[in-house]
């Protein structure tokens, strides 16, 4: 009895000690910060985003930056409740987005700040490498028209190649993505049966009846991985970083070209004047570009309720799509183009504070 | 045990809980006439004691309350637009707009009910194992291993899934199967490796350790006497366990099974992991399928028009509705069962 109501008394005043800690440490941990800037969205900017906030903050001692990658979705609609200084998406606001946007905080301030490629990953048995692909093709193959890896579409344009007589399996993202976004985009671009039957988006109804859908990246790559016959797409990075085997892709000018940071940074370097009103850049010209790419947005209210801050929301905005670029390639994502840059820094010019 | 101290130390217990007992014990012993001393004290107790569990009850019913009301208004706007459409369609376009639920509505019931199938005649079999033939010695360790699966996170088992289990699906189990029974519709077709059968089966695996662990208790549980008393009539083990045990522990094993069916019906990350992610209903169990709360994970996030956003929420409302509905259906098969074996 008394041993018991000592442990008792024990294990609460252990508990309260846990529990003065825990509190204590909430409540000075703020002292120690500068500015808390927070923003939301887009998990395809998280590690460009981590990598960059955190340089920017070793620089400047005064900001610190909380992002939080809750995908573009949740990002527009704490952006437009406001609980965010800044959201990143995808895709740029629609109309009816901008629109609520607009009615919660005036004119909004879209800028390019994350540039990626999508990759083809394939596991066709025999083929460890060297496969050839066009957008015809592959819109073909995801409409589920090409079914066999030997089919003659996919023979004429790998002469060289001995393709089995295997069943093709198309593999998908089955949460909604930006990469999604950016290959359905192009497959409109290329191909006027996709177009009109599935569109653009970052999830679609997939027409293919062999078609199986994956988590994430790391859920198309291990369904590609565990396949025999099977094709997929993964972000750029994911597919550098896991050094998978993917395919080289026809671009506008008829060439083949790999995904490399190189060859999506030139697609990009194309099209300077990009804006949320004309921001697709698949398929774009020039002998060394690869078709397959697309930015991710940033998002600022034009003329946000607390000067400071503002003040402070421009300069890591800007930071991050000029100087901080540099750091996207050492996570291989590709830096924005010096053009699209200097685009940035105009249209983040526009902020009033 | 003296009459007289016995119902003083009686009320002792009524009145409150552990170590009130065996104070009261004490002071039942000690000094009997002093013991209306301490009677007010354990009345304030008392309803301290019962308000404090009145109110986690309440609270819980309030909590499925408004749980059910947010669903309710989050997915009004999709209700006011598709109405019952959104229940019957089959076609899932989010770029057209058009929602349909039903293959998901499918794929959820279909899982959990395929998995609900393998796992209780596993998990009962391994109970009864445990509780009634394996020795101490292997029977302990075996229990607690059985119950630390219970605890592996899902996303493990889901990880498990799609690198082990999906590869063997699709060139061991899969074509074995067909080879046999391929003329069967649902053994028809293309074997993927993820599935409806690969979710079936992880969900199947991720709940028998609650059915087994739960099961266990309560064929422990069951009173010896009536044991002995089978044993006395001439009955073998085997037939003790089967005629006396597991129909005395029935009620038990009924409920473990209905929660392990709730585990399966929610299950979201494993499930998404091995399923296929493809909104389709398919005879076949090697096609890929897609659950409620899959869907509901895979698309939220990313999703930004409000009647998207709002279908999604109500497919959220429609998961809370079809586990209501299968743990009801459950519990009415349940009493149907038990009243039969009593007229028996």
């Amino acid at each position: 009895m008394q041993l018991e109501l000592f442990t008792r008394k024990k294990a609460l005043s252990i508990s309260a000690a846990f529990l003065a800690v825990v509190l204590g440490a909430g409540a000075v941990a703020p002292a120690f910060a500068a500015t808390q800037l927070t923003g939301a969205g887009s998990s395809f900017d998280y590690p460009l985003f981590s990598k960059a906030f955190y340089e920017y903050s070793q620089q400047h001692g005064d900001v610190a930056v909380n992002y939080q990658s809750i995908g573009s979705g949740g990002g527009i609609q704490q952006f437009t409740a406001r609980t965010v200084d800044f959201g990143a998406s995808d895709v740029p606001l629609n109309a009816e987005e901008y629109k609520r946007a607009e009615q919660a905080g005036g004119k909004v301030l879209q800028i390019p700040i994350a540039l990626g490629g999508v990759a083809m990953a394939y596991n066709v048995p025999g083929i460890a490498q060297g496969l050839r692909l066009s957008g015809p093709v592959i819109a073909d193959i995801y409409l589920g028209k090409i079914v066999k890896w030997n089919d003659a579409a996919i023979a004429k344009l790998n002469p060289s190649l001995k393709l089995p007589e295997a069943q093709i399996v198309v593999v998908h993202r089955s949460d909604g993505s930006g990469t999604s976004y950016i290959f359905t985009d192009y497959l409109a671009h290329v191909s006027q049966a996709w177009k009109s039957k599935v569109g653009v988006g970052k999830s679609v109804q997939w027409p293919a009846q062999n078609s199986v859908g994956g988590k994430g990246n790391e859920g198309v790559a291990g369904q590609v991985r565990e396949t025999p016959g099977s094709i997929g797409y993964v972000e750029l990075a994911y597919a550098l970083q896991n050094s998978m085997t993917y395919a080289q892709v026809q671009n506008a000018a008829g060439k083949f070209v790999y995904p490399t940071i190189e060859s999506v940074r030139a697609a990009a370097a194309t099209k300077p004047g990009v804006n949320p009103s004309d921001f697709s850049i698949v398929d774009r010209p020039g002998a060394g570009s690869y078709p397959i790419v697309g930015y991710s947005w940033a998002m600022v209210f034009a003329k946000p309720a607390d000067a400071a801050r503002a003040k402070l929301i421009k300069e890591v905005l800007e930071w991050t799509a000029t100087k901080g670029q540099s750091i996207a390639a050492s996570l291989d994502y590709v830096p924005l183009p010096a053009n699209v840059q200097q685009e940035a820094k105009r249209v983040l010019g526009q902020m009033r504070f | 045990m003296t009459p007289s101290p016995g119902d003083r130390r009686f009320r002792g217990i009524t009145a409150g809980v552990g170590e009130t007992v065996v104070g009261s014990e004490r002071a039942a012993v000690a000094a009997p006439q002093s013991l209306d001393v301490f009677r007010p004290r354990y009345r304030a107790g008392d309803r301290l004691f019962s308000w404090a569990l009145t109110l986690s009850t309440w609270t819980y019913l309030g909590l499925i309350v408004a749980l059910f009301v947010v669903l309710f208004a989050g997915s009004w706007l999709a209700i006011k637009s598709f109405g019952l459409r959104f229940l019957v369609g089959s076609s899932w376009d989010p770029v057209a707009g058009h929602f349909g639920a039903l293959p998901f509505i499918f794929g959820t019931v279909v899982s959990s009910a395929i998995a609900i199938v393998i796992a209780s005649g596993v998990g009962i079999a391994a109970a009864a194992y445990l509780a009634e033939f394996a020795p101490p010695l292997i029977a302990r360790p075996l229990a607690f291993l059985i119950e630390l699966l219970a605890a592996v996170p899902s996303v493990v088992y889901g990880l498990w899934g799609l690198f082990v289990l999906a590869p063997l699906v699709r060139s061991v189990i899969g074509p074995a199967i067909q080879s046999k029974l391929g003329w069967l519709p649902i053994f028809s077709g293309p074997i993927y490796g993820v599935g409806m059968l690969t979710a079936s089966l992880i969900l199947a695996l991720m709940i028998v350790p609650t059915v087994a662990a739960i099961s266990r208790d309560f064929i422990e549980s069951v009173a010896v006497d009536q044991r002995e008393a089978m044993l006395a009539l001439g009955a073998t083990r085997w037939e003790t366990v089967r005629r006396v045990v597991l129909p005395a522990a029935r009620p038990g094993i009924f409920g473990a099974c209905v929660l392990a069916l709730g585990r399966a019906l929610g299950e979201t990350i494993a499930t998404t992991m091995v399923i296929g992610n493809r909104p389709a209903i398919s005879a076949s169990l090697f096609a890929p399928g897609y659950t409620l709360a899959s869907v509901i994970a895979n698309e939220f996030t990313e999703a930004t028009t409000q009647v998207y956003i709002s279908t999604l929420i109500g497919l959220g409302l429609l998961l809370f509705v079809v586990s209501i509905v299968v743990n009801a259906a459950a519990r009415i098969l349940m009493h149907t069962v038990l009243r039969n074996a009593e007229e028996r």
